[in-house]
């Protein structure tokens, strides 16, 4: 039995992985278009600059961190964003709109395992690209070169995994809702926004007011990018916290997701019928 | 010669009328979206907002811009996203298909010029709310910021806004155009997306590297800088001039290149 199941994943990611290297072109362009941290990086290290040069008339706390955290925290910030990306929505969009969803739904496996080897699959294939990328950077930026602890590198690799769950089971909430409506992704799109400006991609949350920070930190967005960043740039997070919000997320997605999925199922019959 | 050439323009232009008559017949079957398009360009726009005042909260200045500057250059970048999503993206996505599944042969045998009718066969009106957001923030902020409505200013100001939409198209067409040899690259239009990010925010915000990156390789800072110096009344002329130089060498260049490319396409099953 179990034995069936190692050889069904394996077989599954093979064969998935198989598909994603024949997309490597496409995969590399979609590594190179995640470049925003480096362009923010841009942007904030000269504001930290002028601080220095203008000596700090009333800014003294300046943004908390310096040129080096920062350096290290966009690159961290672009790996895990690497990582974590889902784009469950729009494969299963594209499958339940051309009928190709009856057809996995016969098979004796649950289809959202079908889109999590799919994930893993353009993971792998993206990492050499990833890779490159972060190669390039400390190759012009070589004073930013890090090595995380042992510990802070197992708890970063920890903290992406599970941000990429959350990715993931946020958007399968959203992609069940294409068996009520056509527009789902419509609806990703509303999601994309505040993933952006409040998981720390574009600024991070130490720069926040307190109190914005406090309240983003109530949403499922912080935890997504910023705390697995800070672990791997060596910042200071609270271990505690940012994983027990985590598995609270989680905690509340997995049920709503796989309730969505249920009800959905039971509702559908197939475009067009 | 001049009556011909005048009859041509006036033939693109009831074509023009009929292709975004029906497009627009076709989109509105979709209301919803309307909605979620303002959810959307609100979200942004408040996003961008929050993160410039993060950078101003401290009390710092982005490469010598005042907040209300930085507003202009926002709201122009905020513009031109909008036409991106109102023409470029409808239009240029669809060559890809076209590509992909032969019916470039039918454009191509249609008895009006082709780029023409890849460029502008379609409206989506999505875009509108951006474009309507991106002008009153460049209004507010500009008059804020004290700049003059005198005539000059103003058609200064038009000029290099046209002279920026003329770029963005230049580099989305060049991108599309290279779907004639690889099939799959409409991904590039999303690295392209992702590094116009940059023109959110003044280019002289940058550190020195990026900025020439940003100013020679692809040209940002002549689709939001450049403009907002004109809007705010102190562009140097020769950046005016450099500006509409680069347009037009866009334009030329991407007639020249999907010439070129023709020459490559085979159709689908030949």
């Amino acid at each position: 039995m179990s034995s069936g199941r190692l050889r069904l994943a394996r077989v599954l990611l093979g064969s998935q992985v198989a598909t994603m290297i024949e997309y490597r072109a496409e995969i590399a362009l979609w590594a190179l278009s995640g470049v925003l941290p480096f362009i923010m990086l841009g942007l904030w290290s000269q504001v930290e600059g002028s601080t220095g040069a203008a000596g700090g008339v009333d800014g003294g706390a300046g943004i908390g961190l310096d040129r080096l955290q920062l350096a290290r925290y966009f690159l961290s910030a672009f790996v895990v964003r690497q990582f974590t990306i889902a784009w469950v929505v729009f494969a299963f969009e594209e499958d339940s709109l051309q009928g190709r969803l009856s057809p996995y739904l016969l098979q004796p496996l649950p289809p959202l395992w079908r889109y999590v080897a799919a994930h893993l699959a353009e993971q792998a294939t993206r990492a050499p690209f990833v890779a490159a990328i972060a190669a390039l950077f400390f190759l012009l930026q070589p004073w930013a070169l890090w090595l995380p602890t042992p510990q802070r590198a197992g708890a970063a690799l920890l903290a992406t995994i599970l941000a990429f769950t959350m990715n993931f089971l946020l958007q399968s909430c959203i992609a069940c809702l294409c068996f009520w409506s056509e527009r789902a992704s419509a609806l990703e799109r509303l999601l994309s926004i505040p993933l952006l400006f409040l998981s720390g991609l574009v600024a991070p949350l130490e720069t926040f007011p307190p109190g914005v920070r406090a309240a983003a930190q109530w949403t499922p967005f912080p935890w997504m990018i910023h705390f697995p960043a800070q672990l791997l740039a060596g910042g200071s997070v609270s271990l505690a916290q940012g994983f027990a919000a985590m598995a609270a997320w989680i905690a509340v997605l997995l049920p709503l997701c796989l309730g969505l999925w249920r009800l959905g199922v039971r509702r559908y019959s197939a475009m067009g019928a | 010669m001049g009556s011909a050439r005048g009859s041509g323009l006036r033939r693109h232009l009831i074509t023009l009328r009929r292709f975004w008559g029906t497009a627009l017949a076709g989109q509105m079957e979709y209301q919803l979206n309307l909605l979620i398009e303002l959810l959307a360009m609100a979200g942004n726009m408040a996003g961008s907002v929050f993160v410039l005042s993060l950078v101003y909260g401290q009390g710092h200045r982005l490469g010598g811009w005042s907040w209300e500057q930085a507003l202009v250059v926002l709201g122009v970048s905020t513009l031109l996203d909008g036409v991106a999503s109102t023409l470029l993206r409808p239009n240029l996505s669809t060559l890809v298909t076209h590509v992909q599944q032969g019916t470039l042969d039918f454009v191509l045998l249609k008895p009006i010029d082709s780029q023409f009718w890849i460029s502008t066969r379609t409206v989506s009106p999505w875009g509108l709310p951006e474009i309507g957001a991106g002008l009153a923030l460049i209004v507010w902020a500009a008059r804020r910021a004290g700049a003059s409505a005198e005539p000059a200013t103003l058609t200064t100001a038009a000029l290099m806004l046209l002279a920026s939409v003329a770029i963005l198209y230049s580099l989305w067409f060049l991108i599309a155009t290279t779907t004639i040899w690889f099939v799959k690259t409409w991904n590039a239009t999303e690295v392209l997306r992702a590094a116009l990010a940059a023109g959110r925010y003044p280019i002289t915000a940058y550190p020195g590297g990026l900025r020439t990156f940003f100013t020679l390789v692809l040209p940002v800072a002549f689709l939001t800088t450049v403009p907002a110096e004109a809007i705010l009344g102190r562009a140097a002329g020769s950046w005016l001039l450099l500006s509409v130089a680069v347009a037009g060498a866009g334009l030329l260049l991407c007639r020249g290149f999907w010439r070129f490319a023709l020459r490559f396409y085979t159709s689908a099953s030949s």
